[in-house]
């Protein structure tokens, strides 16, 4: 006897639904948890290089917002010395022509996402700030880094397959921390 | 001698000429009461069928607020009370700030009835399931009210369905009860409950489906939530309502959805009967239980046309539950009520069998949609 005719879907629908009970929630609670992001992300940072920089400011003419604040003066080896590197992050669209557009290499899209601050002030980027003491360059316009960097095809992976590349979502355990509040 | 009257003779020592403060005390205190469990078990209520909702979607619902997120009601509750109360400029004011009351009102009403113990009861009426049944179909007349009120086509769309939803749904739900009180043999909801040593959604299973599924309609909620159809009039009957008055029909709403869990725990599954536990515990855990699977419901079943509907009504539950009453009127007139074991078994067959033939007629698909 054929029951697919007879309301047979209900019971199934039914049984779907109360299989997800006992499935871990897919929401991931942003600023507790995080999801372990692709190495190929193109962040929305800017890594500067000052070793590498030799105060040249094609960054700054290539520059759509005029964005890019650079002053220098010649130093002792008839260089320039960069005084002053400054960009602001509330103008930049980081479309990266900078980036492209440094004969150097001195500058560099970075991989961090979280770039929000309280304040107007707080967006404007230094000499300093920009420097990679713990930034990570991404393979942005830079085509050695990025062939260094595993292949993937998904933007999450799970914590064993990185290496590997793997697309695995991976699952967050309800921890006590969960449905804390904030 | 029952508490009132040992009351009302302590009074008379006292207080002599003062007899009638023993009607009043325990009417104030009575509805002190009930309302205090209905609010706060509507705040329970409003809070478990958001994360019991969320969990079904694999999501985790509220939990920001208090552990695992409780008190966001409370929130919900407090941003919904400061909100402006807007009413519509060519709607009618009166009927406008009306409404919600005459929503709201009989719900709280039908408490009264509900048995949360073997005589925790607040009227025992002798008629006390046909009062639920008349109060909770004033509702009606409060959504129908708004709907008009708003001076909205959305809003009077919905009262519309309402209606026609209600009429429709009013008739097996009833029937379905008939068959409750028969096997009860009383209309009173102590007698229903104390007649359940085996609770009744085993002995007419099919009674049980039908008066669930009338109950849905009657709450308005999925797949019956034609009149709230976000996807197609907005908001409904309350689409004009905020502040205050939403609150109103917001609390009418899980307040309903309260009385009926209850209600489908008094009649069907054996009231506030149970071992163990204090009856009063019985009753919420029942209703909450009842609750769930209405939440499951919510989280599962896509909702109905209107056209569906009034035939799921008229060509469905009706029949069905006209078939339901007789079975049980015959049962309980020619069998000996040693042989409850055999009326349940036979109406269990008779449930399956009615509703696999029952479903044939609603089958959907090629293209066409034979109702």
């Amino acid at each position: 006897m054929k029951f697919e005719r007879y309301g047979i879907g209900i019971a199934k629908g039914m049984a779907i639904t109360f299989k997800h009970l006992f499935r871990p929630p897919i929401t991931v609670q942003y600023p507790e948890e995080k999801l372990v992001v692709s190495r190929r992300i193109r962040g929305n940072e800017l890594v500067w290089f000052p070793d590498r920089c030799t105060g040249c400011a094609t960054c700054a003419k290539s520059c759509p917002q005029g964005n890019i604040e650079i002053a220098t003066h010649v130093g002792s080896e008839n260089n320039y010395v960069v005084d002053k590197f400054e960009l602001d992050a509330g103008r930049c669209m980081f479309c990266g022509l900078c980036v492209e557009s440094c004969p150097y290499e001195a500058l560099a899209m970075g991989v961090s996402y979280e770039q929000a601050q309280y304040r107007r002030g707080d967006l404007v980027w230094s000499k300093e700030e920009l420097q990679p003491l713990n930034k990570r360059p991404s393979g942005y316009a830079r085509p050695e880094i990025e062939a260094a960097l595993p292949k993937q095809s998904l933007l999450i992976y799970g914590d064993k397959e990185r290496d590997e590349g793997g697309q695995k979502l991976r699952l967050i355990p309800l921890s006590k921390k969960r449905g804390r509040g904030v | 001698m029952t508490l009132l009257e040992q009351f009302r003779l302590w009074l008379a020592t006292i207080l002599p000429g003062w007899e009638w403060l023993a009607y009043v005390v325990p009417a104030i205190v009575g509805i002190v009461v009930i309302l205090g469990f209905v609010l706060t078990m509507v705040i329970v209520f409003i809070w478990y069928e958001r994360r019991l909702l969320g969990r079904f979607q694999i999501r985790l619902g509220p939990n920001r607020l208090g552990p695992e997120g409780v008190f966001q009601p409370i929130a919900t509750a407090v941003k919904i009370l400061l909100k402006e109360d807007v009413v519509p400029e060519k709607g009618d004011k009166v009927l406008h700030w009306l409404a919600p009351v005459i929503v709201f009102v009989p719900v709280l009403m039908i408490f009264a009835v509900v048995p949360f113990g073997e005589r925790a009861i607040l009227a025992d009426l002798n008629v006390g399931i046909v009062y639920v049944v008349a109060i909770s179909s004033i509702s009606v007349v409060g959504i129908y009210a708004a709907g008009w009120a708003s001076n909205n086509k959305y809003a009077l769309i919905s009262a519309l369905r309402t209606v026609a939803q209600m009429v429709s749904y009013e008739l097996p739900l009833i029937l379905a009860i008939v068959g409750v009180v028969l096997m009860a043999g009383s209309l009173s909801m102590t007698q229903i409950v104390a007649s359940q040593d085996i609770p009744f959604f085993i002995l007419q299973p099919l009674g049980f489906v039908i008066f669930f599924l009338g109950t849905l309609a009657e709450l308005n909620r999925c797949p019956f939530d034609l009149l709230e159809a976000d996807s197609e009039i907005v908001a409904g009957y309350h689409i004009e309502y905020s502040g205050m008055k939403f609150a109103m029909f917001y609390l009418g709403e899980y307040g309903h959805a309260l009385a009926y869990s209850c209600i489908i725990a008094t009649l069907f599954l054996g009231g506030w009967q149970g071992p163990l536990l204090p009856p009063i515990m019985w009753l919420v855990i029942k209703a909450l239980v009842v609750f769930s699977t209405i939440v499951w419901i919510r989280g599962t079943l896509p909702r109905l046309r209107v056209d569906q509907l009034m035939a799921f009504a008229w060509k469905g539950l009706l029949p069905m539950a006209i078939i339901n009453l007789f079975m049980i009127a015959a049962e309980v007139l020619w069998l000996p009520e040693t042989m409850l074991w055999i009326m349940g078994a036979v109406n269990l067959i008779l449930a399956a069998g009615l509703i696999l033939m029952w479903s044939k007629l609603f089958t959907l698909g090629g293209g066409r949609v034979e109702v």
